[in-house]
């Protein structure tokens, strides 16, 4: 392959891309993003192939893997071109039909077509669902339309150009510029505004400069990044080489979680495609610029989200962050001058370039621009992956895309930001999702998780598993985070299992006020934000737990106990044979439970068809 | 079969050590590959790595157990991890891994004396979509119970004794 060496060069292979490409012919795209895979859809995938092939369509079909759609609740997903017709929770038995009827006659498969619960109607067209309707797809657009294996896709769709048009039309303190004025901020969860720390490093005195694209989505229950990775590895790239360009930078350096080994992968795959085609390695563009990234791939710990500490994992060190008055910017890795942005923040460069800061600046609020990206979880109806302007309410969010709350249950709070965020309650719905309304509100943006809860949650247990959570992963480094951490999990733990006492609470606020001021990094500093929160919306259950040692959610296993009620039980035993501690009696027709040898671990109420064992 | 204590093979670890000219950024990376070899981390191979990149062996049994991604002990032929991410505890993952625990008799983080199974919680997966969601060597399990993790066991306990 000969390098593209000019603007036009770009241009014209993307004309002759297009020219052969017809776009009337079907084209089946199978989701092969994670959750998808899971649910099977590499089988679904062959067994298209295949099919296409046995009937000789191999010319008429073309048939393509891409990343992740979004909507993974009902994955496997599959989109056939051109009218986008979508199937979910497709099979590989399924194909066969869907080859004879829908590519071969242009029928519908109905059965395996979305039905909208609201309306009870069957939807055809991928855009028409609910779920994607409402969203603003600008990172996430191309995830679903594109062979993430495969550079041709990515130039096809105009990837690249924005590279082009900033190497060999823009100064760089034209690209910075641009980046500033378009008010883009980082997506990793903190928001520092993104042009700004580009100046800084450029200002910074040094020859050696680096960039770094941090993959190390650690927040349980967030996966956009890894998506993003996954599905469209390219638009990383490009805003990186345009990142480093700007700044004055020839080494890139992208740390990914060893626990996706897809995204790992295909960015693998596209770092070689991408010097291939010469826009990694020696003179990109013909410009002088030398640029190229390796991959480092993460060693499993959490608190490497953070950057020095992710500074020091590429240093082969243990990943203790370090004090926060020395600037990344200006003494990173290998103490040389470093941008380090989310992959999120790289993959928005490329689209500000090319649309322009204007464009980009219209989107979202006065202070935070462009989209956000959640991976809303949890007790919602549609789980999945959700793009919407900044400022989109969380209403919006859970009830419009999200489809409401699991079961018909009742909406009890949100989780956002992971770890690092809090909770926030069903009067607080309204509010508009950015950076500073949900530090306003106690929580954060974060790496974008949105995990929803329902009525049946514990909230004084959720922040019990965030902090035994932030307890592993505390790096040990400073003595708030990881001694404080400890003993408000201990406290915590105490008031779950029945020991708690009134001076407790009062207790846990002080502490997690201690841990918040005085950690070193952002991880103990954030840490007690869900023991904070709760306190703050939910305190009525902390005093449940305390005085009334009840757990009003039925969750907290030494609070509650599971009780059969004798005008439902019909005397089946389902529940006496599964039981695993012998503590079901059967004394004639009804069953009873013996709370002494009773775990709680509800398996019996799992396997009740009466509904008519209960907690209290 | 009891724990064996592991021969050393110096020249395969050597050829991984040099084939990153033994640089000592490198430490993770050569880890790294140690892990995916072994499964673990041999102690000998511990030692031949801190001689060879010149990194003190304190420095080198820091980072091995620093992060999650190595492993100090042996571990079993499957792999079982239960996810632990948010949406999964929300939706009873900690009963599927207290019911696994239960039945194989191991505790997280464990391996059966047998070298059969290895238990590992993981916080997330990004397979929120399939909560509680639970993997054992590359194939998932998607909306876990414990009644399920007892029917999964029994059939992997059953192909392995088919083989």
């Amino acid at each position: 392959m000969t390098k593209i060496r000019t603007l036009q060069e770009l241009e014209a292979l993307r004309k002759s891309l297009l020219q052969r490409r017809d776009p009337n012919k079907p084209c089946v795209r199978v989701c092969l993003g994670t959750g998808c895979r899971a649910r099977g859809s590499v089988d679904v995938l062959e067994a298209f192939t295949h099919e296409i092939k046995k009937r000789g369509l191999d010319v008429q079909v073309e048939c393509k893997q891409t990343g992740c759609h979004g909507f993974c609740e009902r994955g496997p997903l599959v989109v056939i071109e051109p009218k986008e017709i979508f199937y979910q929770r497709v099979k590989a038995g399924d194909v066969p039909e869907i080859v004879s009827k829908t590519l071969l006659n242009g029928e519908v498969v109905d059965r395996l077509l979305y039905t909208d619960p609201a309306t009870g109607r069957k939807v055809l067209y991928e855009y028409e669902v609910p779920f994607y309707k409402k969203q603003t797809r600008l990172i996430l657009a191309n995830n679903g339309r594109i062979d993430p294996t495969n550079i041709l896709d990515y130039i096809a769709i105009g990837g690249y150009q924005a590279l082009a048009k900033a190497i060999t039309t823009m100064s760089c303190e034209e690209i910075i510029s641009t980046i500033e004025k378009s008010g883009l901020r980082g997506l990793g969860g903190a928001g520092f505004p993104t042009g700004r720390k580009w100046r800084l490093c450029r200002e910074a005195p040094g020859d050696v400069k680096f960039v770094i694209g941090n993959g190390d989505e650690g927040d349980p229950g967030a996966f956009s990044d890894r998506s993003l990775m996954e599905g469209n590895p390219h638009s990383i790239l490009e805003g990186m080489v345009i990142g480093a360009y700007a700044i004055g930078a020839n080494q890139g350096y992208l740390y990914v979680r060893a626990e996706y080994p897809l995204a790992l992968k295909h960015l693998q795959i596209a770092i070689e495609q991408a010097r291939e085609y010469g826009f990694l390695g020696n003179n990109i563009f013909s410009s002088g610029f030398d640029f190229d990234i390796k991959i480092n791939r993460g060693g499993g710990a959490f608190v490497c989200g953070e950057s020095s500490a992710l500074v020091a994992s590429i240093e082969g060190k243990i990943g203790e962050p370090r004090a926060k008055y020395i600037h990344t910017v200006e003494r990173g890795l290998c103490n040389k001058p470093t941008v380090l942005n989310n992959v999120k923040t790289w993959a928005n460069v490329p689209l500000i370039i090319k649309n322009g800061a204007d464009w980009y600046a219209k989107i979202g609020t006065e202070r935070s621009k462009g989209t956000a990206i959640f991976s809303l979880v949890g007790k919602v109806n549609n789980t999945g992956l959700v793009e919407v302007p900044m400022g989109t309410p969380l209403k919006e969010i859970i009830y419009d895309i999200g489809g409401g709350i699991l079961e018909g249950k009742r909406f009890k709070a949100v989780q956002t930001g992971g770890p690092s965020g809090g909770c926030i309650p069903e009067e607080l719905l309204d509010l508009p999702v950015d950076f500073e309304r949900l530090t306003d509100a106690g929580s954060m943006m974060g790496s974008g998780g949105m995990i929803v809860m329902d009525e049946d949650t514990c909230m004084v247990d959720v922040a019990r598993y965030f902090l035994d959570f932030l307890q592993c992963e505390s790096c040990g480094k400073c003595v708030p985070c990881r001694e404080g951490i400890k003993r408000m999990l201990e406290i915590i733990t105490d008031i779950t299992t029945g020991r708690g006492k009134e001076e407790d609470i009062e207790l846990l606020q002080e502490l997690a006020d201690m841990v918040k001021d005085f950690s070193l990094c952002g991880l103990g500093k954030t840490a007690p934000n869900t023991v904070l929160s709760t306190l703050r919306y939910f305190r009525d259950e902390y005093v449940a737990h305390v005085k009334d040692k009840k757990c009003p959610a039925g969750i907290c296993r030494d609070l509650i106990e599971y009780f059969i009620l004798e005008d439902k039980c019909t005397g089946c035993g389902a529940c006496l044979k599964l039981c695993p501690q012998q503590a079901i009696d059967a004394y004639g027709l009804i069953h009873t439970i013996d709370p002494a040898k009773c775990i709680r671990c509800g398996i019996c109420r799992d396997a009740c068809p009466f509904e008519a064992i209960i907690v209290r | 079969m009891k724990l064996a204590k592991s021969v050393p093979e110096y020249s395969k670890v050597d050829k991984i050590i040099d084939s990153y000219s033994c640089e000592k950024s490198a430490l993770i990376a050569i880890l790294q590959e140690i892990e995916n070899l072994y499964g673990y981390l041999p102690a000998w191979a511990l030692r031949r790595v801190s001689e060879k990149l010149g990194v003190p062996l304190i420095q080198v049994y820091g980072v091995a157990s620093f992060y999650d991604a190595f492993h100090l002990t042996p571990r079993g032929k499957h792999l079982i991890r239960v996810c632990l991410g948010t949406a999964c505890y929300l939706r009873g993952s900690a009963r599927v891994l207290e019911t696994l625990e239960g039945e194989l008799g191991i505790k997280d983080g464990e391996t059966t004396p047998d070298l059969e199974f290895s238990l590992q919680s993981v916080r997330c997966l990004g397979a929120c979509a399939l909560a509680p969601v639970m993997v054992i060597g590359e194939q998932y399990f998607d909306k876990m119970t414990p009644t399920k993790v007892r029917s999964v066991l029994k059939r992997v306990q059953r192909r392995d004794d088919k083989d």
